[in-house]
């Protein structure tokens, strides 16, 4: 978990100035307003590493993960798998190729299911269809895989029907499933947030040893800080479809700069203190559609100068490897 | 039934009149030739004015007490025994039109998908009108000013009213239905984890008002969620279920700063920290149990790291002796066999 670590380790997929815009529905078709979902987004996934991207709903955070997936086609920008454009990728063997090294996990683990179909379906299909191991070994890859993820007796569980499993059971599913292919990559979408608390924790072991074990490069999309705390080696916070400050997790979230970064860290439950004892300030809606010049955080942020409104701030170093978008913040404290 | 139970549930931690008392209340699933009981005589009672937290995981029939309060329950769930009392009122032998009057006017309760509860094709402000008339004379025009000053209670512009859920975000039909909960001034407001959906920052937007609201109208609320560290922050008093049954309950800062039953003390565990080391933590061990066929014993002895078959006489007990709530300090209440045996 080491900050050496983590920059010594190898780059699996390149995000570089990764955009996407949806059109707003209603709107006249000539004067077409777009939502900027996701604006000049750029990181790296590395092996054995895990990569937090925290953000509140609509903050474009799902787009990010799914673009990657490929589900969604980039409107601007590029990823990299292994140096290789993967928005030149075009045939179906190519595709194929490039999913079965990067896979997806979903929030909702009762519904990314089929639920006529039984455990052993699940976990089999991908084996099969990209010819992983040889047909008469299938249902021991299976087994196997049910069991690295912690369901156990593997055998009986194999034999279930997903109504029969819990919510965590079902997520840990999706896990082997993912897992079926030998991944590089995998893009957990709020993999927890489903989840009963005590249940959660289990997925984020389960995700630190995979790391570990297979040193898969994960990207973990969350809002709750303390799950991303606890599993990240690196954290990028995004707002408004950018990323406003990225960084080592403890750096990121002991020592935030970034306004937004600090009023999400403040919202978290804290047994410690009252509601009362550190209230948000009300809010205004940022309106993604409308072309901001200026920090899109500006109407939102206690430190706003005039500037803010006009000039559009820029993602620096102001502290070794802590990136952030804010020209305000004194780097120093 | 043993005396420090009797008192401890009836006397919560600041006295206060009581509102709303269930006692010995079972609920049961009564299927094809087996029956599953989610309610196993829980007694609890919520103070006026009392923000009371119900925590437990997915199935331990925290959501079924919600719904035996708004006499909402369905078959194949029924009330076998036990009571029900509102203001001293047996809900359980109301008629179904008392019951009509009694629902919003007294009790309201905003779901666990309460944002997708409103009707899609109406106005939010026709919804509200909608509910009114069926409780109260009052005209078209007087209901949409209500429904007017309500939005801009719970923080919403006046003008919505007139929006259609969909033009609403998440957190704002969240709102609109705290807000029509709230219309015809309700003394108890039931809460099932009405902020599961939203991320942080909108959920802690709306518990502020909530909790603003409830000091200035004086309702009780009681909330049901597997959030702890949001309950302990946000509520009075604090229940913790565990299959069926109430484990413990206390205030909320003696609940967090000393609590006693090994589940408490797990689900407090399972929240990763936001400062302190960075370590490994393993929260509870397993599943909750298949309430069809329930542990003989403590209910929660297969999961307990206290339950060792190393001390023969405990872990006898542990195994087969149902462990009942006893007071351990004021107003706190523990089930467990560890307490009895400190």
């Amino acid at each position: 978990m080491t900050v050496a670590a983590v920059a010594g380790a190898e780059r699996t997929l390149d995000v570089q100035g990764l955009s996407k815009s949806f059109p707003v529905p209603g709107a006249s078709l000539l004067h077409r307003k777009m939502l900027r979902a996701v604006d000049d987004v750029t990181f790296a996934l590395k092996q054995g590493t895990v990569t937090a991207l925290v953000g509140e709903s609509g903050s474009g955070k799902s787009t990010v993960a799914r673009l990657i997936s490929r589900l969604y086609t980039p409107t601007g920008g590029s990823i990299l798998y292994r140096g290789e454009d993967v928005g030149a990728m075009h045939g179906k063997q190519e595709l194929l190729q490039y999913r079965s090294r990067v896979q997806m996990i979903f929030q909702d683990p009762f519904s990314s299911l089929n639920p006529v179909k039984k455990v052993d379906y699940h976990v089999s299909r991908p084996l099969l269809i990209h010819r992983i191991v040889p047909k008469a070994d299938v249902l021991d890859r299976v087994h196997e895989l049910l069991h690295s993820v912690g369901l156990v007796p593997a055998e009986e569980i194999a034999k279930k029907y997903p109504h029969e499993l819990s919510g965590g059971q079902r997520q840990r599913v999706a896990i082997a499933r993912a897992l079926a292919v030998e991944p590089e990559v995998i893009l957990a979408d709020e993999p927890t947030s489903m989840l009963d608390v005590s249940i959660r924790l289990g997925i984020l072991n389960l995700i630190h040893d995979l790391k570990r074990e297979r040193n898969i490069a994960f990207l973990y999309v969350t809002h709750d800080l303390a799950s991303a705390r606890y599993v990240a080696d690196d954290v990028l916070v995004m707002y408004a479809g950018q990323i406003v400050e990225h960084g080592p997790t403890d750096e990121v979230l002991q020592r935030p700069m970034h306004p937004y970064t600090k009023l999400l860290l403040s919202a978290v439950p804290n047994p410690n203190a009252g509601l009362h004892s550190h209230r948000l300030a009300p809010r205004p809606k940022t309106d993604l559609a409308v072309d901001l010049v200026g920090c899109r955080f500006a109407e939102r942020c206690p430190l706003a100068v005039a500037s803010c409104v006009s000039d559009p701030p820029v993602l620096l170093e102001r502290r070794p490897n802590h990136l952030v978008r804010c020209p305000i913040v004194d780097p120093s404290t | 039934m043993n005396a420090a139970l009797e008192d401890g549930t009836t006397a919560p931690a600041v006295a206060r009149e009581t509102l709303v008392e269930l006692r010995e209340l079972v609920v049961d699933y009564v299927l094809s030739g087996r029956s599953i009981r989610a309610v196993d005589h829980v007694n609890l009672s919520v103070g006026k004015g009392e923000i009371v937290g119900l925590a437990g995981e997915s199935g331990c029939g925290k959501s079924t007490i919600a719904n035996a309060i708004m006499q909402l329950l369905r078959a194949p769930a029924q009330v076998t025994s036990g009571e029900i009392r509102f203001r001293g009122e047996d809900l359980t032998k109301m008629s179904t039109e008392q019951l009509r009057q009694f629902r919003w006017s007294n009790v309201s309760m905003v779901f666990q998908s309460a944002m997708n509860s409103l009707n899609p094709l109406m106005r939010v402000g026709d919804q509200f009108v909608d509910m009114m008339k069926a409780h109260r004379k009052i005209s078209k025009d007087d209901a949409l000013a209500r429904a007017a000053t309500l939005m801009e209670l719970v923080g919403m512009d006046r003008s919505h009213v007139r929006s259609y859920p969909h033009e609403l975000s998440g957190g704002m039909r969240q709102r609109t239905v705290i807000a029509m909960a709230l219309a015809l001034g309700p003394e108890l407001m039931i809460m099932d984890e009405p902020t599961t959906a939203l991320d942080v920052v909108v959920q802690r937007e709306i518990l502020q008002r909530v909790q603003d609201l409830q000091q200035d109208l004086g309702f009780a609320v009681l909330f049901i969620t597997h959030d702890l560290s949001l309950l302990v922050e946000f509520s009075d008093r604090i229940a913790i279920m565990y299959a069926g049954e109430i484990v413990e309950s206390a205030a909320s800062d003696v609940l967090f700063e000393r609590p006693q039953h090994p589940y408490t003390v797990g689900l407090m565990s399972s929240f990763p920290p936001l400062s302190g080391p960075r370590e490994r933590i393993v929260g509870i061990p397993g599943s909750p149990p298949d309430l069809a066929k329930p542990p003989a014993g403590c209910r929660f002895h297969t999961r307990c790291t206290h339950c060792d078959p190393a001390s023969p006489a405990l872990y006898r007990r542990q195994t087969t002796e149902r462990p009942v709530l006893r007071e351990v300090g004021p107003g706190h209440l523990v089930a467990c066999h560890l307490t009895d045996e400190r």
